[in-house]
């Protein structure tokens, strides 16, 4: 039996066309977000292809562990945003909040791993531009592998830090009371765009740190 | 039966332009109507900037020598106006403002599914124009709208940046005004409303949002791309540091030749309507014309590499990209076929909506045969970078979208304001508006023809006369612009109340108030019949039926 | 709650609740093809290593979008609206590299 009725916007005619209307919705952003690293994909690629030996050796130079550890986390936030999804299904407001702190954490340790490999490449000035140097062959196209790791993972990262603020919103949210069995679309729709970004680390671990290993 | 009818009408007391008042109730409103009109009042402005970047290029090539203004100047203008004209002005007119005011009437709802998103696009928007506007004060950008690198990412020292990032804001905008319109169109839609009774207009945008959806992030991660090169001197797109200019190309054209779709299918979404109802016809072959629409929006997503023959593509590449360019024209064709049967043995009216219309035919034709001269790469190779490839586009863009666009504007001006607008006046500028197009552009295939590049300041003593003929036509073409500007403002205050229903149309829209209200019905209303069944009021009034094409 | 005609678990707007141990099981996959992934990556297969690669990490991706995201128990609908977002990147892809295959012909 659900606490209160689901609150329905005035261009709505139900709850029901109100959920699948946002589900749709997201959906289709993420659609588009898909499109949107598809770019960056596009680009790692044609130059993998052209440069593999710089990308191999650019590879080399990424922390495996760190990489790794980052795909644990990531994955295990998934675990927690799923879990807060359900118990939001099941109106169970303590457990909504605390797996949605755990996604937090997880998703701040991520890029708190992140900053420390940010942090070792700079110092080996492995950042690209006037700075980059790089004392192995091919230096200009390892540059080139740099410049996708970085605008890769950073924009992954934005859309992480993105993803952390609002779920400090749905928190809040849930803590007051917001969420019950039968309103909680914000949540499966923040938990669709944590998933999303958690599949783009998915497929940018193996492409970033995963060259070069079996030589 | 026709409810053109001689008694006056009034205005409704209640209507979505009087629910409330005050600068607020406009810049925070969430109604579909208003944002409509915030979107209209913008993209004037920047119909008329980018029109007054038109102008100077116009003047410049007026003389064979490049004397009006410097060649760096020169190349500022032309490529202010692409981007003024293609980013803020044709993605966004039809849809933001005609899709964002009828989709929600047209499927019977009270708003679009998601309001505030549609308050927050038009920000965002204003955010990409301000973005452009500032670029532009400071001294603007001379790369081309297509920001070709390696010139834009190392070597221009213009603000390539703030005005990429213009578009790169006003992509989103739409990226957002899509998700809106495709949520809406599927799960809004009134009872008895199903897909095949939908107004084609409404089709035309469903295409073209999932275009805006699948294409503008392409361009977005381009944009970044490219900054981040300008900022970093990473060598993404730069020869010198490893990098491939052609991926830049490659990038740039997945989104941008969609979005010729994106500038086009709005449009022809309007003739479908205007076409109907001034030949007091059911349109010809709805299915064939809704499926062609989303024929196009699909194909168009093969085809652009036809815009990189020459850029150093592969030719295996450069042929798969021509056949598909092809068969993109295939779609295209059968909406022309089916309008032109639509008006076989119809009872034709040639109000202003009407001459827009039939205006819109044949220049897309023309517009749409020459795309194949350049589809075809031995063709190509001659015809690229020439004025041909301008004429072609300005056919497409403005002989096809603009005419759509006023077309709809002035269909639909009596159920947006309330008012009717002198028709008379409203020819006038159609015609005046088709003669200056036709001068403006016609020579410039010719001169394409002939060999003159395109982006040149400084041209051949021979090609004097094609240019002049050119700009000339450009000055009638601009007083044909300026006429509607100002007797459409004077019937805001002037112009006989129009009633819901002045041209006797189709539609859901018109069964309600001319303003509407703020949520659009009375009541909710249910559809019971097909789209565009003007045979039946033929048949009560001539007791036959009627002609079919 | 239960929805007596089909038997599967739902919730008060009717929709599916998969269970706890079955969120924990598809973890568990993704764990370890993480395991296999890294595995995989140190041994010397040429060029089928990205292959290998990708296609483990579509099978992660794929487990994360069926489970995960509900998709498993959404509407055809979203399926297709899935689908064509991945078909899509395809498409960008394949007639992109199909340039750069080319050049030498």
């Amino acid at each position: 039996m659900a606490e209160a009725a689901a609150i329905v916007a005035h261009q709505f005619d139900d709850p029901e066309q109100q959920r699948d209307s946002v589900s749709l919705g997201m959906w289709l952003f993420l659609i588009q977000e898909i499109m949107f690293f598809g770019g960056l994909f596009l680009g790692y690629t044609v130059y993998r292809y052209k440069f593999p030996e710089a990308f191999r050796i650019g590879s080399n130079q990424l922390d495996l562990l760190l990489g790794g550890v980052n795909t644990v986390v990531l994955i295990v936030s998934s675990l927690t945003m799923a879990l807060a999804v359900h118990a939001a299904q099941l109106g169970k407001k303590k457990a909504i909040v605390w797996w949605l702190i755990a996604t937090i954490v997880l998703g701040s340790v991520f890029l708190g791993i992140k900053g420390v490999e940010y942090g070792h490449k700079f110092d080996h000035h492995l950042f690209p531009g006037p700075h980059f140097v790089f004392e192995g062959p091919h230096a200009r196209q390892v540059q080139l592998f740099f410049s996708f790791y970085f605008v890769m993972t950073g924009m992954h990262a934005l859309h992480m830090v993105i993803g952390i603020g609002i779920l400090a919103v749905l928190v809040w949210m849930a803590a007051i009371g917001r969420f019950h069995s039968a309103y909680y679309a914000p949540v499966e729709m923040t938990g669709l765009y944590w998933h999303f970004v958690d599949i783009v680390w998915i497929f940018l671990f193996p492409l970033l740190y995963l060259l070069g290993l079996d030589r | 039966m026709a409810s053109e009818s001689i008694t006056e009408q009034a205005l409704p007391k209640q209507h979505y332009l009087n629910a409330d008042y005050g600068i607020w109730s406009w810049l925070l409103t969430t109604d579909h109507k208003r944002i409509a009109l915030l979107y209209l009042m913008t993209v004037t402005v920047f119909f008329l900037l980018g029109g007054a970047f038109a102008v100077m290029v116009r003047l410049e090539l007026l003389t064979p020598a490049g004397d009006l203004v410097q060649a760096e100047t020169y190349n500022k203008m032309f490529t202010m106006h692409g981007v003024m004209m293609i980013f803020f002005f044709l993605i966004p007119a039809i849809p933001a403002v005609l899709g964002n005011f009828l989709i929600p009437i047209m499927v019977g709802a009270r708003d679009l599914a998601f309001p505030r998103i549609n308050l927050l696009s038009w920000y965002v928007f204003i955010v990409g124009g301000l973005f452009a506007f500032g670029a532009m004060l400071a001294g603007g950008v001379d790369t081309g709208w297509t920001f070709y690198t390696p010139y834009s990412s190392t070597y221009a020292n213009t603000y390539v940046i703030a005005t990429a990032l213009g578009a790169f804001f006003t992509g989103f905008s739409s990226i957002l005004t899509g998700l809106n319109f495709i949520v809406t169109i599927h799960k809004m839609r009134a009872p008895g409303l199903t897909w095949f009774r939908l107004p084609l207009f409404v089709w035309a945008h469903y295409a073209t949002s999932v275009i805006q959806i699948l294409g503008t992030p392409v361009i977005a991660i381009t944009i970044i791309l490219l900054a981040v090169e300008r900022l970093f001197r990473i060598g993404i797109f730069d020869p010198a540091l490893g990098g491939d200019p052609i991926l830049f190309q490659h990038l740039f054209w997945f989104y941008s030749h969609p979005a010729v779709y994106i500038m086009i299918l709005p449009s022809m979404g309007v003739i479908s309507e205007l076409i109907t109802c001034f030949a007091r016809k059911k349109i010809f072959g709805y299915h064939f014309i809704a499926f062609s629409s989303v024929a196009i929006a699909l194909l168009g997503f093969l085809v652009w590499g036809h815009h990189m023959f020459v850029s150093g593509q592969s030719v295996f590449a450069g042929m798969i990209f021509s056949v598909l360019s092809m068969l993109v024209a295939i779609p295209s064709a059968v909406k022309v076929f089916n309008w032109t049967a639509t008006l076989y043995k119809g009872s034709i009216s040639y109000q202003a909506p009407m001459l827009y219309a039939m205006g819109f035919i044949g220049l897309f034709t023309i517009g749409g045969l020459t795309g194949l001269f350049l589809a075809t790469l031995a063709t190509d190779v001659h015809l690229h970078d020439t004025y041909f490839v301008v004429a072609h586009f300005h056919y497409i863009m403005v002989g096809g979208t603009i005419m759509g666009y006023l077309g709809g504007l002035h269909f639909w001006w009596p159920k947006i304001s309330g008012r009717l607008y002198p028709d008379t006046w409203a020819r006038f500028s159609a015609l005046v508006i088709f003669v200056g197009f036709n001068l403006t552009f016609f020579p410039q295939f010719v001169l394409g023809y002939l060999g003159m590049p395109r982006r040149y300041h400084a041209y051949p003593e021979e090609f004097q006369v094609l240019n002049v003929m050119s700009s000339a036509g450009a000055s009638i073409l601009g007083i044909g612009y300026l006429i509607p500007l100002v007797y459409l403002m004077w019937s805001l205050r002037y112009g006989t109340p129009a009633g819901p229903n002045p041209w006797g149309a189709k539609g859901l829209e018109w069964q309600t108030t001319s303003p509407p209200p703020t949520f659009n019905f009375d009541e909710t209303p249910e559809v019971t019949e097909e789209a565009y069944e003007y045979q039946k009021d033929y048949e009560k009034r001539y007791g036959k039926e009627q002609g079919v094409g | 709650m239960s929805d007596h005609a089909t038997h599967r678990p739902t919730d008060a707007s009717g929709h599916h609740v998969v269970p706890v141990s079955l969120y924990l099981a598809i973890f568990g996959g993704l764990m370890a093809l993480t395991a296999v992934t890294i595995g995989a990556a140190k041994i010397d297969l040429g060029p089928l290593n990205v292959v290998v690669a990708l296609l483990i990490a579509g099978l992660k991706a794929t487990l994360v979008i069926l489970y995960f995201m509900h998709v498993r128990y959404s509407k055809p609908q979203v399926w297709i609206f899935v689908g064509a977002g991945f078909l899509w990147l395809a498409i960008l892809l394949t007639l992109t590299i199909s340039d750069y295959l080319s050049r030498g012909w």
